[in-house]
């Protein structure tokens, strides 16, 4: 049933998504289509209902918590940072109040200077899918901080990855 | 014969100083005596290629009248120093003072006196003596500069002042030197702006040229990034969390009161325009990375670049004509030129996944800058025809954000190659790599100043 509802989810979202053209990776979008094949005829008309359902239990916005994760030197989001971010939109109708300050971050390597932009360039364009999905840009904020603020600290791609990444303050 | 040079330097700290000495008469009194000399007759030299060979020179230490502890003491440091500011130009091979057939206490300084063949012998091309004198709180102090195989003096200087001006009076000196044999007055009034984060959060500090007497400037207690000094060196604008968001600040040194430039996005990299209160700067409000032009007060004159992807971290031609600048546009980061007169932009560099951090040198010619590469990141320099990039740093960690000596003659960079980030200078032919100086923390982005003995 769980598994029903998430399905049913995706292909709320992802309609949105796709009518807004934001620049999102085509690959992303197959993928999240995949699944709504799989769903029950009937789901589309299901899916009308409030997409609150789906996070019933997330009452501190624990989903929002979690960063996403980009790739070396992009922007661009990939497909696990999509569904996640379909997630964040979920809880966010569903807390209608909240507003959120969206942070882009960046690997060390590279210069400040380029890593600044870059991490601008992330949190926009997480704010921009979430906007994509109905969320008021109103309450979304955005925040470079670049190489600056790195949650690892290691030489290694490991923790590059971990570093690449856009979190979400809820203010 | 004694002439009491016109000694009109220039701007910024070093005027108020000489303010000083004259009102109350404490401070360096220039003369030069003998026979009036023609001034850089010929330069020794060759400014575009003058790390190929360096010149022999000896500097002795200085003849002492009383012969005082405390006089020997200090001639000794002034020597010291004039030796070590001589030789952080890299032009020079000081010559060990041990191979010399010279003692000041026996020996004379002046030209009647010199025995050049004493000289030449271990290899001395130029030589610098000094006659110390201290008498009370008072110094005063005359250096030669001879060329040993013509066996004559080409400079002489007397110089009288405090004890605590003994470290501009020999810079002065230095300037005359360097004036004499290359042309230009060098960079002994310059200073050098840099982060360092010895405080737990990264703030700006400033030395002298050569990492003398660091100091915090700024006092954010939040990121600080990005300090850009104005031609004049009365304005520093730079980068700083401290607001929360990333806003551009541009500060008045004298008086401390700075003006916020804060839009939606970034607000960084700021580059005065060459004699200018006018500076370029990135800002995103557009939802995109451009260049724009600032009034020194920080409103927009106009927007320089229009490109989707990144554009940053501008750097100025001489002329205030030109920008460089990094940008996105073709895929990965590289460096472009855009004539602001025409508008036309063009592809700098062509080798290297990403290239960054265009610092445009202050003689025009050429442009520095950062490539990255599979060990690290590293600082090449290349004309403004895109051809034949030469690499300065190799195989040793980071190497970024090089930023160039007022005479062009010298580069300053952060690198990572002892662990920790710290501020490293090398001739501009990647020569003579060295440490600058030693704080406590990580220091990044050097931004060398005007040079304020231009005299």
């Amino acid at each position: 049933m769980q598994k029903k509802m998430w399905l049913m989810i995706a292909l709320l979202l992802v309609v949105p998504g796709l009518l807004f053209t934001l620049g999102c990776q085509k690959k992303t979008v197959s993928q999240a289509k995949a699944p709504v094949e799989k769903a029950p005829a009937k789901a589309p008309e299901k899916a009308e209902a409030p997409a609150v359902v789906v996070t019933p239990s997330d009452t501190t916005g624990m989903i929002m918590q979690e960063d996403i994760y980009f790739d070396f030197d992009k922007s661009s989001l990939t497909s696990a940072a999509q569904d996640n971010l379909m997630r964040k939109a979920a809880w966010l109708r569903a807390n209608p109040d909240v507003t959120v300050t969206v942070e882009g971050h960046c690997d060390e390597r590279g210069t400040n200077e380029y890593n600044l932009a870059l991490g601008d360039r992330r949190a926009d364009s997480s704010k921009a899918f979430l906007v994509d999905l109905g969320i008021p840009a109103s309450r979304l904020t955005t925040i470079s901080y670049g190489e600056e603020r790195p949650v690892c600290g290691q030489k290694d791609e490991e923790c590059w990855a971990k570093n690449r990444r856009a979190n979400f303050v809820v203010n | 014969m004694m002439q009491i040079l016109g000694d009109s330097c220039g701007q910024g700290s070093f005027k108020i100083r000489r303010i000083k000495l004259y009102i109350f008469v404490i401070g360096v009194i220039l003369v030069t005596f003998g026979p009036a000399m023609s001034w850089a007759e010929y330069d020794v030299i060759d400014i575009t290629k003058p790390f190929l060979r360096k010149i022999p020179l000896a500097i002795p230490l200085f003849k002492n009248t009383s012969g005082s502890a405390e006089e020997k003491q200090l001639s000794e440091t002034a020597a010291d120093f004039l030796s070590d500011t001589l030789d952080f130009t890299g032009y020079f091979k000081i010559l060990e003072r041990g191979a010399f057939l010279f003692d000041p206490e026996k020996n004379g300084v002046t030209l009647a006196n010199i025995n050049f063949q004493n000289w030449t012998v271990v290899g001395a091309e130029f030589l610098i003596t000094g006659y110390y004198e201290v008498n009370n709180d008072r110094i005063s102090l005359e250096l030669r500069l001879f060329d040993t195989f013509k066996a004559r003096r080409v400079l002489g200087k007397k110089y009288a002042g405090s004890k605590s001006n003994q470290r501009s009076i020999i810079l002065r000196f230095c300037s005359d030197v360097i004036h004499y044999l290359t042309g230009s007055r060098g960079i002994f009034g310059s200073k050098i702006a840099f982060i360092s984060n010895g405080t737990g959060n990264k703030e700006i500090y400033t030395s002298a040229f050569d990492g003398y007497n660091p100091r915090r400037l700024t006092n954010n207690n939040a990121i600080t990034l990005f300090p850009a000094w104005s031609t004049d060196g009365k304005w520093m604008a730079f980068t700083s969390f401290k607001a929360g968001n990333p806003d551009l600040y541009i500060r008045n040194l004298k008086q401390g009161q700075e003006t916020k430039v804060s839009r939606q996005g970034i607000n960084s990299t700021p580059a005065w325009v060459p004699g200018k209160f006018e500076l370029a700067a990135t800002m995103s409000f557009s939802g995109d990375s451009e260049i724009y032009l600032l009034t020194g007060s920080g409103k927009i004159i106009k927007r320089l670049t229009k490109s989707h992807g990144i554009d940053t971290t501008p750097t100025w031609s001489p002329d205030g004509k030109k920008i460089a600048f990094e940008s996105a546009r073709s895929g990965s980061a590289q460096i472009y030129i855009k004539d602001l007169v025409s508008g036309k932009v063009r592809r700098l560099t062509y080798e290297g996944r990403k290239n960054t951090q265009a610092s445009w040198s202050p003689r025009g010619d050429k442009i520095a800058y950062t490539s990255e590469m599979s060990g690290g990141n590293n600082i090449f320099v290349i004309g403004l025809d895109g051809q034949d990039p030469v690499q300065l740093t190799y195989d040793s960690g980071n190497n970024e954000a090089a930023s160039w000596s007022p005479d062009a003659s010298l580069i300053a960079f952060s690198s990572n190659r002892d662990g920790p980030n710290r501020i490293y200078v090398m001739t501009a032919y990647g020569t003579d790599q060295r440490r600058l100086l030693v704080l406590a923390g990580e220091q990044t982005k050097p931004k060398w100043s005007t040079n304020y003995l231009n005299n």
